[in-house]
This record gives structure tokens, C-alpha cells and sequence, in this order.
């Protein structure tokens, strides 16, 4: 199977857009070879800022820059949502400016750089925030339409994306909002989103051959949440699975959990990061690390069936 | 517009801060004292603004960036006609336009959301890039703190204004010298602002007396110097105007209480 980094979608899609839309400008803090904002970069070199070390000053240029009708993409690690986060706030979605973050390297599979740089609180920071939507790809294709997407939004946009190369599967129809169903099933459902789809797949296999028939469902959008299939899936198979590549606090584990609480479900488990800190590793090793290979989900799932 | 109109309007704004921050029980008079000078001669004098076209593209952008001093923009954006005196009482209650921190989203006039520090002037580099940018041949204007430049986001800002040779984007520093804590000197002295300034790249202009009209005036009247930012410090004082309010750290957040908004308001008249 073809396998791309999402990230390197990211730069790919920014092009396109590019292409068609001459108000996108796109603000980086040195760090366009790693965002993969440098095929935008040198396709329009006139429409790209680099804002030099200084992430917190990028969101607020990128806010000003919104001021005068232009689409700014602000590109830089995930795991500097948390330093940008007061520009973020105040800057950009206090005002509902028109600025969109598309941020890299997110979660554990970053790899070598280690705990520091490996970010596993950016959906909470972003879901919490009014009026910002939340994206998280599962792959190139979703990547592609994320971006596409988020141009076309009147307001903050964040998009989550990953560093390792992963599986692009087929594309799907994309709706703002809408989660997808990639297997049906009535024993439970796991409920995920990211580049965790390519695991959750594997595990899935791995309960249908212990006679578990598990419905899969990823959503690409995190805020606004799917709850009307978060609520039909739940009716359906009442025990319910989360698995994401980030803090079991905050992300698309709680999203689920708001959704669902008090309908009916029997069983209820976060699978992600329990609330520690990364570090450094190869990025299949320290999913293995932190039991998130395809296997040991299945292990989880089956344990507290 | 001549300058003893414009002296009267500044009068007529510190009477709005006063009236403002009493009616509230709370705001910021001190600094908002310290900067009415900047702000009248700014609306009513330097920039293209038409508080009837409030949105027009082509029109020149102020953003305060140490928004505490939101009674004076407010001041100053009702006697220019963006909105009438009936909002001064609902100034920092609920549902009025007049929020603690000015909103771009609920006053007409604000072009940015500030009160956290730092932030206004970053912003105001990325309005002047985008004007640039899109050929708009607009001015931005900012004015930031004296204790808002101990927030590292400001010399963040003031690189990449050099950097990107905004010759369109001025930088006004309300420099009163005090702040919550006490002065400056005591909380994070600010060293040799004026050759910080010059060393981050900004064609810099010193006035002496910041609350004065006349110099107030030929500072922002300067012709622009071409690829350089500009930095304007205003020496300026806080509360000025009322008497004892002047150089008084305690007056930075505090309203006054009845007797002494009419005091300040007697001392005002004229």
C-alpha cells in the first residue's frame, strides 16, 4: 500500500490551493522543510512569510494579515499550540479572524526529538477554543480535503497532521462535521481518528478473528463533532472504544464521552496516551511503548469486552 | 483641524474617561490619561479614517495595543461619530459595546481585539505586511506601553517590522513610566528604549512632552522614512490632567468614586 506522510499532503494540498485561490498566504517559523510548507514556498514565493523563530509572532501577523481579506495558513509544530496559545486565543479566535493553523509533528510518532517535542495536548487546547474547528486527517486524502475545506470556512481552522509516513487509503466523500464509517459491526464500536485508523484497522481484523465483530468509525472532524453517528453507533453496539494519538484528557476520547454519556452505553474506555509524556524512539517502537499498535488494542478491547 | 480644537477634544475625552471609568466603578484612567493626546490627534487629525464607512478597505488602521486604555479609544471614537454618548453607561456591563478590553467584534472603529499584552503591535505588523502585500496603501497606527514592552511578543513584532521594511506602520510608545507594580524602573527597568528601538531598525522620533498637541502632532506628521518602520516615544504623563491622578502608580486600575470624578471633572472644564 502506498504509504505518505499527512504532512507532507499538507504542503502538497497548500500548493493547490495556492493555485486557485490567490488570497492563501502561507507563515512559517522556520520550519518549512519540516512542515512541508516549502513546495508552497517555492511555487509562490511572494505569498509565503517566514516569520523567523517566533511562533507566537506568526499567529498574530497571520491575524493582522486576515484583517486585510487574505487567508493566512500558519504552519509550525503541534506541539507549539501551547506556546502560541494566548495569540491563538485572544489573537485569532476571540475575533473570530480568518486564520488557519495547520500543525505538524502532533502525537508520540514523531519519534526521535523525544517527549518535548512530541505534542499530546493540542486537540484539547484547540477544542476548547470557540468557534475554531478541528481537524485531524487520517491520511493524504482526508489531508487534502481538510485543506481544501478549511480555505473555504469563514473562521479559525486547525489541522492536526503527523510526521511518519502512513497508509493512504481510498478517498472518501469529506463533510465538515461528519465521521465516517469504515466497518460496520454490532459487538462494539472503536471510535478514532489521525493516523490511529491505520491501527484501529489492524485491530479490528484481529477481534473478527476471535469472533468479535467490531464497527470502525473515524472522524476527521473533531470540533464540530459528529455526535448524531457518535449516538448511533453507541445505540448500536453499546460498548464503546476511543483510540487516539494523543492524551486520553481532552481529545477525541472526551468528545466521544460528551456525546454518548447517558445513552445507553455499557462499556466505556479511552485508549491513547494515559496522561504522561513521550520520549525519544523509533515511531513504531514507542507506539508499541504506549499500546497502541494494532494488536494490543485489540488485546484492551477484548479484555473489557 | 486646528490645535486648540483638537486640545479642546482631547479635554472633552479625558471628561468621557472620567465619566466612564466612574459610571463603571472600574477601568484604567491612568494610562488612558497618558495617551489622549495620541488618540485625538490620530482621529481627528492624521489618519484617513470616516466613522461612516467604518469597514472601507482603503482606510488607515489603529490598533491599541495596551488596550487597558480602552476609555480614551472609547473617547475619542464617540466625539469622532462612531457611536453616540449613551454607550459610555453601559461601558464594561453586560451586552454593552464598550467591553473592558476593546472588541473588534462589538465596537465600531476597533480594528483588533486587544488587552493581552504584546499582541496589538504583533497584530499591527501583520495588518502593515498584508497591506503591503495586497498593494493597500493604508497606514497602520499602534500604540503599545511602556510595560507592555517588557512582553517579549513586542520585540518578536519590531524584528519582523524591520525585517519586512514596513515603512507603513508607525509604533507610538505611551511612555509614563509606570505600571501596576510601580514604576518601570522599579518592576523591569526598560533600559535605553530609544536606543532599542533604533537597534531593532525603526527610524525612531522622540518627543519631549507626549501630552502636548503641537508636538504630538509634528511627530505623526513626520514624513515617512522609506524600508523603516517608525517609532514615536511620547514622554508623556500618567493622569494627566487631573490632579491627583498625575504620576500616581495606585490610578492605573482603579475608578475614581463619585467626589472625585467631579473634582477631576471641574479641573477638566473649559
Amino acid at each position: 500500500m502506498e504509504k505518505k506522510a499527512v504532512r507532507v499532503a499538507y504542503g502538497e494540498a497548500l500548493v493547490k490551493l495556492g493555485e486557485e485561490n490567490g488570497k492563501v498566504v502561507v507563515l512559517d517559523a522556520d520550519l518549512a522543510g519540516a512542515t512541508m510548507t516549502n513546495a508552497f514556498k517555492k511555487a509562490y514565493p511572494d505569498r509565503f512569510y517566514d516569520c523567523g523563530i517566533a511562533e507566537a509572532n506568526m499567529v498574530d501577523i497571520a491575524a493582522g494579515m486576515s484583517t486585510m481579506g487574505l487567508i493566512p495558513f500558519c504552519s509550525t509544530f503541534a506541539v507549539f499550540a501551547g506556546r502560541n496559545y494566548d495569540q491563538i486565543r485572544n489573537g485569532v479566535c476571540y475575533p473570530k479572524f480568518n486564520v488557519k493553523f495547520g500543525f505538524s509533528h502532533a502525537g508520540i510518532t514523531l519519534g526521535e526529538d523525544g517527549g518535548s517535542h512530541q505534542a499530546i495536548e493540542d486537540l484539547a487546547l484547540m477544542r476548547v477554543l470557540p468557534g475554531m474547528t478541528v481537524f485531524v486527517p487520517s491520511d493524504a486524502n482526508e489531508c487534502y480535503q481538510c485543506v481544501e475545506a478549511a480555505a473555504k470556512i469563514d473562521g479559525p481552522v486547525y489541522i492536526r497532521t503527523a510526521r511518519l509516513a502512513t497508509p493512504v487509503y481510498d478517498p472518501r466523500p469529506f463533510t465538515v462535521g461528519k465521521g465516517d464509517v469504515i466497518r460496520d459491526g454490532s459487538d462494539c464500536v472503536i471510535f478514532t481518528c489521525g493516523i490511529m485508523l491505520e491501527h484501529t484497522l489492524e485491530a479490528v481484523d484481529v477481534l473478527a478473528g476471535k469472533g468479535v465483530n467490531a464497527a470502525l468509525v473515524s472522524f476527521h472532524t473533531l470540533k464540530p463533532f459528529d455526535e448524531e453517528l457518535a449516538l448511533s453507533y453507541t445505540a448500536k453496539c453499546k460498548k464503546v472504544f476511543t483510540v487516539e494519538e494523543h492524551s486520553v484528557i481532552g481529545g477525541l476520547g472526551d468528545a466521544v464521552a460528551s456525546a454518548v454519556i447517558g445513552h445507553g452505553v455499557e462499556k466505556f474506555m479511552k485508549i491513547g496516551i494515559n496522561d504522561v509524556f513521550g520520549q525519544s524512539g523509533k515511531p513504531l517502537d514507542l507506539l508499541k511503548e504506549y499500546e497502541l499498535t494494532g494488536p494490543q488494542i485489540a488485546e484492551k478491547i477484548l479484555k473489557n469486552l | 483641524m486646528d490645535i486648540q480644537t483638537l486640545e479642546a477634544t482631547a479635554r472633552q475625552v479625558r471628561r468621557d474617561i472620567i465619566t466612564m471609568t466612574a459610571a463603571a466603578g472600574a477601568g484604567h484612567p491612568g494610562g488612558s490619561l497618558s495617551s489622549t493626546e495620541a488618540m485625538v490627534a490620530l482621529y481627528f487629525d492624521v489618519m484617513n479614517v470616516d466613522p461612516k464607512d467604518d469597514k472601507n478597505p482603503d482606510r488607515d488602521r489603529f490598533v491599541l495595543s495596551k488596550g487597558h486604555s480602552a476609555p480614551a479609544l472609547y473617547g475619542t471614537l464617540c466625539e469622532r461619530g462612531y457611536f453616540g454618548r449613551e454607550e459610555f453607561d453601559h461601558f464594561r456591563q453586560l451586552h454593552g459595546i464598550l467591553q473592558g478590553h476593546p472588541d473588534t467584534k462589538k465596537c465600531p472603529g476597533v480594528d483588533a481585539s486587544t488587552g493581552s499584552l504584546g499582541q496589538g503591535i504583533s497584530i499591527a505588523v501583520g495588518m502593515a505586511l498584508g497591506a503591503k502585500h495586497t498593494g493597500n496603501k493604508c497606514h497602520v497606527y499602534t500604540i503599545i506601553g511602556d510595560g507592555e514592552s517588557q512582553e517579549g511578543l513586542v520585540w518578536e513584532a519590531s524584528m519582523a517590522a524591520a525585517h519586512y521594511k514596513l515603512d507603513n506602520l508607525t509604533v507610538i510608545l505611551d511612555h509614563n513610566g509606570l505600571q501596576i507594580d510601580g514604576s518601570n524602573d522599579e518592576v523591569m527597568s526598560l533600559g535605553d528604549i530609544k536606543a532599542k528601538a533604533l537597534a531593532f531598525g525603526y527610524d525612531v522620533i522622540e518627543v519631549a512632552d507626549g501630552n502636548d498637541m503641537k508636538q504630538v502632532l509634528d511627530a505623526l506628521h513626520a514624513p515617512a522614512c522609506k524600508g523603516k518602520p517608525r517609532y514615536i516615544i511620547l514622554n508623556t504623563l500618567k493622569g494627566k490632567g487631573v490632579s491627583f491622578m498625575e504620576g500616581q502608580v495606585g490610578w492605573h486600575g482603579k475608578a475614581p468614586n463619585a467626589e472625585q470624578a467631579a473634582q477631576a471633572l471641574k479641573e477638566l472644564e473649559g
